[in-house]
Parts: structure tokens; C-alpha cells; sequence
């Protein structure tokens, strides 16, 4: 009998079997276009053809100071919209943890950023940053604060700070979805007995709470980091990068170079570089889960 | 525990008001634009009152946006054929990882994870041109072919921590018993494991359905394969765009998946914090 249900689970041509579609699938749309793209971003292809050029295009990339300019911009970008996301759903998960009424209404009123396809919530941001219509200008106007219409997404300082508000809008919800989930892991009776000695909520928060959850924020962390790197849609129905390439962050740039002005070589090679620096954010993410879990194993 | 006195209630609550305001302020404006004439719209500063709240708007939108119902249909369809054709390459995969050892198995779930990092975006040019090749840009293909592929991963690792949870002994016991393993699979795996399937079948729906404006974009140009982000976006370009139309048929094009969220939002969240949190 045991023989018998040792062949049951360890056929492994039929676990194969079984993923090979799956797998299949994904050589043939991913792992193929990136190495494809790698190659590409040595050529100079564009719809008219395409020719070996070595690292032409690296080298008109790395020296342009605008490129420059392009990485820095997408790095400042991250920093402020990932670290607005964590601390909003920090803030937003210890609100929504707290035992009162209608917390249940809440946490799911928190999520409709999440699920609603981006596009979307971005015609509504649209409407909401109108300099002369928009509800934000007009309550700017009534209080004073501005003296006249102002387009949000007209300037470049404003229409910078404008897409990370919006990108925080669309990433926040997650973040405090997990973080919640997180907080009500947390084992119960840590709190009792810190009850019990006396400890002040404040305490509780910072000497349970924070240390049992700071696996999970540090892999939203990294999550976030990637997500917000990848930000696309967000930024394009704004400002399509804008104005005068204020928001034009290494995503935007790329799609522009390759399906703006059909310049797939010049374009790959930007997707090269966006493909490394994701490696990166992937590798920590990685080996920060893999110690993770083993750690866990090992308690 | 201690409860919290007065003061505390309101500080939290304020709290909850504000955090909340950030978050539907956008849902809640757009509602209320949808409600109001055009003509109050258009007035500078922002007027907060109407006295004329009507729902012209969701009657007028169809003439202004002419391929409107054809738009949601599109959406409808796009989100149901990826997350079908998603579950198909996912369910074999995913039981495998759930029950098989076999090398480079947790290689390959970590790599499952890489790819996800990686937007479409990166993917595009070589994608273009691959799909320029079999002829498939500016059809429905060209949106589902490449949906799938980045909604494959987290769905294998969804659903392989529903089969992990099915008891092996179940299905030991049956091929001790001479079920073959089709009959396992019909009798035993399948009917256990329908509630992880409807909530991996849903992520990919809501998945799928989010994603419809960087595939759509790039590879469709017809007006008849829209779906509502970017058939919508078109019209957002416009000299005087119909603001309170607009909003109405944003709000028609979302209204589907916040239903479908609202009443099942228990079992997606539980799904995919499981994961992350219980590690």
C-alpha cells in the first residue's frame, strides 16, 4: 500500500504535465519579449526595419542629460508616494482596527480605489484637479487660499505633486487592507497580559503591535516600491507626462520613445534599464520573503 | 480590554472621516457631477449647491457616447474570456504545485513571483510586434492574450494554497480504495475546492477588468474591441468634454465590479492577505 501511494505523489512527469501549460503560456508572452527586448535595444528598429547598432542606443541614453534627469524624477516620485501609502495605511489600518461601531462598513468603503480599473478613478481625478470647475480649486477660491482658477496639472511642481496624490489614492487601500489583516494576526493575549501590567494603548501600539506586523510592512514596502515603479496609467491620463516632462517618469518615457514615436530600439533600451532596476526591487523582495519563511519554520 | 471614553471616540472617528474623505471623495464628486446640469458644472468658482439634481445625464450619455453599450459589453467580455482562460492554464498548475514534489519546484513559484513585478509596460515593444506578426493587433485577442499572462502567477499561487488546504488523506484514501485519478479529481477535489475557484475566478475578473487601458490602448484602435477606460479616454481629449456624462458613464462602466466586490469582498480579502499575513 505504501508503494502504491508513493507513486500517487511522486509522479513527477505528471507534475510537469500538469504545469507545462501554464509555463508554456508565460516563456511565450514573457520571458521571450524580455529576452526580445534586450536584443532589441541593440538595434536601432523602428516600423521601417531594423540593424545591429551595439550600444548606440545606451550610450545616446546614458549621456543625454534629460535621461538623467528622467531616473532622478521617477526615484523622487517613488520616494514620496510610497512612503505617503505606507504611513496613510498605517494610519488608516490602527483607525479601522479600533474596536467602535460600523468599523465593518468601513473596511470595506476603504476599498473601491483598489478594485476599480484605474482609468477610471483617473477621469474622476481629472474632473476633481480642473482649475477653474474642479471642486479642490473651487474650495481653494472660497477659502482663499488661491486667488483664481488654477490647473493643478498645469505646472510642473503642481502637476508633480498632483499625480503622486493620486497615485496614493489608487495604492493606499491595499496597503491598509494588508496592514489590517496583519494587525488582527497579532496573537490576542499579547495584549492581555500588557493590559495587565499597565501598558498604555500608546505602548501597546508600538512595543506589540509594530514589531508583530513589521514582516508585513516591510513586504509592502517592497511591493509598493514595485507597483509605484510600474505606475503607468495613473500618470498617462493625468498629464501624459507633463508639462514640459515634469511627470515623465522611466515608465512613460519608455512607452513614449517606443509607441509614441515608434522608436522600438531606443525604446527597449529604456525597458532594459526599467527590467534591471526591477530585477533589483525583485531580488531584495526575494531573499527578504525566503528569510522570512525560513525563519517562521524555524519557530 | 479597556474601552475607549468619549474623547477617544471622537478623535478616532474624525480620524476615520478624513482618512474616509480621501478615499471616496473622488466616487462621491463624480456621483454628484453625474447628478448635476452641465451648465452649473461649468461655473467658476466650484458651485457646492444644484437645486436641479436629475439623472439626465445617464439618459443623454448613450447619444454622446454613442458605442457606450457596446464598451461595457466589451468589458464584460474581455474580463470574463481572461479570467476563464486564466483558470484553464491555472487550475492543472496550481493542484500540481499543491501536491507534487519535484525539482526546481520552489524555484520556479519564486520566479512566478518575479514576473509579476514586471508591468507590461517593460513588454511592450517585443509584445507589439508579436502580435503584429499573427495578425491579432486591434482584435479582442489583443487584449486577452497578454491579460492572461500577468494574472497567471498570483492566480497559481492563490490557488494553490486552496488545494493545500484539501486533506491528502482524502485522496490517499480514495486511490488506495482504486479511484482512478480522474474520478478523484471529479468527486473529491473538484466540489472541495469550488470556493477557492469562485475566489480565484473573481480576482481574475476584477484583475482583468482593472487592466483594460494599457493593452487596450496600445494594441486595439477599434472602436468595436474598446472597453469602457479606454473608449472613455477618447472622448476625455475633446475640446469641451460633457463632464456630468462623462461621470455617469464611468460610473455605469464601474458599477458591475463594485457589486460583485461588495458581495464578495469577504472571501477575496481573506484570499489574498492569507498569503502575505498568516506566513
Amino acid at each position: 500500500m505504501k508503494q502504491k501511494l508513493k507513486s500517487y505523489n511522486s509522479q513527477t512527469y505528471l507534475a510537469y504535465a500538469l504545469i507545462a501549460p501554464a509555463a508554456l503560456y508565460i516563456v511565450l508572452i514573457v520571458a521571450w519579449p524580455l529576452l526580445e527586448t534586450i536584443r532589441l535595444s541593440f538595434t536601432n528598429s523602428s516600423l521601417a526595419g531594423e540593424d545591429y547598432v551595439g550600444f548606440e542606443n545606451y550610450q545616446k541614453m546614458l549621456s543625454s542629460k534629460k535621461f538623467n534627469g528622467i531616473v532622478t524624477r521617477t526615484f523622487v516620485w517613488m520616494f514620496f508616494s510610497v512612503s505617503l501609502k505606507l504611513i496613510i495605511g498605517l494610519i488608516g489600518a490602527v483607525l479601522l482596527n479600533a474596536n467602535l461601531k460600523g468599523r465593518s462598513i468601513f473596511r470595506v468603503l476603504v476599498m473601491p480605489p483598489w478594485v476599480v480599473p484605474i482609468a477610471i478613478g483617473m477621469l474622476g481625478w481629472l474632473w476633481l484637479y480642473n482649475g477653474y470647475f474642479g471642486i479642490i480649486a473651487g474650495v481653494g477660491m472660497r477659502t482663499g487660499i488661491l486667488d483664481g482658477p488654477f490647473g493643478f496639472l498645469a505646472y510642473k511642481q503642481s502637476a508633480f505633486i498632483s499625480t503622486i496624490i493620486a497615485d496614493v489614492w489608487v495604492g493606499t487601500p491595499m496597503v491598509t487592507v494588508f496592514f489590517l489583516a496583519a494587525m488582527q494576526g497579532v496573537p490576542r493575549d499579547l495584549y492581555e497580559a500588557a493590559y495587565c501590567d499597565g501598558a498604555s494603548r500608546w505602548d501597546r501600539f508600538f512595543k506589540i503591535t509594530l514589531p508583530q506586523i513589521t514582516p508585513v510592512i516591510i513586504t509592502m514596502s517592497l511591493l509598493s516600491a514595485i507597483w509605484t515603479f510600474n505606475s503607468f496609467e495613473i500618470i498617462w491620463i493625468l498629464t501624459e507626462g507633463g508639462p514640459r516632462g515634469a511627470t515623465t517618469t522611466l515608465i512613460i518615457d519608455t512607452y513614449k520613445q517606443a509607441l509614441g514615436n515608434y522608436k522600438f530600439g531606443r525604446g527597449a533600451a529604456r525597458a532594459v534599464v526599467v527590467m534591471i532596476l526591477l530585477t533589483l526591487f525583485a531580488g531584495f523582495y526575494l531573499a527578504l520573503l525566503a528569510r522570512i519563511n525560513k525563519k517562521i519554520s524555524h519557530e | 480590554m479597556n474601552k475607549y471614553n468619549t474623547l477617544e471616540k471622537i478623535l478616532i472617528y474624525s480620524g476615520i472621516l478624513i482618512f474616509m474623505t480621501f478615499i471616496l471623495l473622488p466616487f462621491v464628486e463624480m456621483f454628484y457631477a453625474s447628478l448635476r446640469p452641465l451648465d452649473h458644472l461649468f461655473r467658476s468658482p466650484y458651485q457646492f449647491y444644484s437645486d436641479d439634481l436629475s439623472f439626465w445625464a445617464y439618459r443623454e450619455m448613450w447619444k454622446t457616447v454613442p458605442m457606450l453599450g457596446r464598451y461595457i459589453f466589451n468589458s464584460f467580455f474581455l474580463a470574463s474570456s481572461v479570467a476563464i482562460i486564466t483558470l484553464i492554464f491555472v487550475i492543472p498548475a496550481a493542484y500540481s504545485y499543491a501536491r507534487f514534489k519535484f525539482p526546481a519546484k520552489n524555484t520556479s513559484l519564486y520566479v512566478l513571483l518575479a514576473i509579476n513585478m514586471f508591468s507590461g509596460a517593460v513588454l511592450l515593444i517585443p509584445l507589439y510586434k508579436v502580435l503584429r506578426t499573427f495578425g491579432l493587433l486591434n482584435s479582442y485577442q489583443a487584449m486577452i492574450v497578454p491579460g492572461v499572462a500577468f494574472l497567471i502567477p498570483t492566480s497559481i499561487w492563490l490557488l494553490k494554497s486552496y488545494f493545500e488546504k484539501i486533506p491528502i488523506d482524502l485522496e490517499e484514501a480514495a486511490f488506495v480504495d482504486g479511484a482512478s485519478r480522474v474520478q478523484i479529481l471529479r468527486h473529491i477535489i473538484a466540489p472541495l475546492s469550488t470556493p477557492g475557484l469562485v475566489v480565484v475566478g473573481i480576482y481574475a475578473f476584477i484583475g482583468a477588468y482593472a487592466q483594460q487601458f494599457l493593452f487596450a490602448i496600445t494594441f486595439n484602435q477599434k472602436k468595436e474591441y474598446m472597453p469602457i477606460p479606454s473608449g472613455l479616454y477618447e472622448f476625455i481629449g475633446y475640446q469641451s468634454v460633457k463632464w456630468n456624462e462623462m461621470m455617469a458613464a464611468s460610473l455605469v462602466g464601474i458599477a458591475p465590479v463594485l457589486l460583485v466586490f461588495i458581495f464578495l469582498q469577504k472571501y477575496i480579502v481573506e484570499g489574498l492577505t492569507a498569503g502575505a499575513v498568516k506566513n
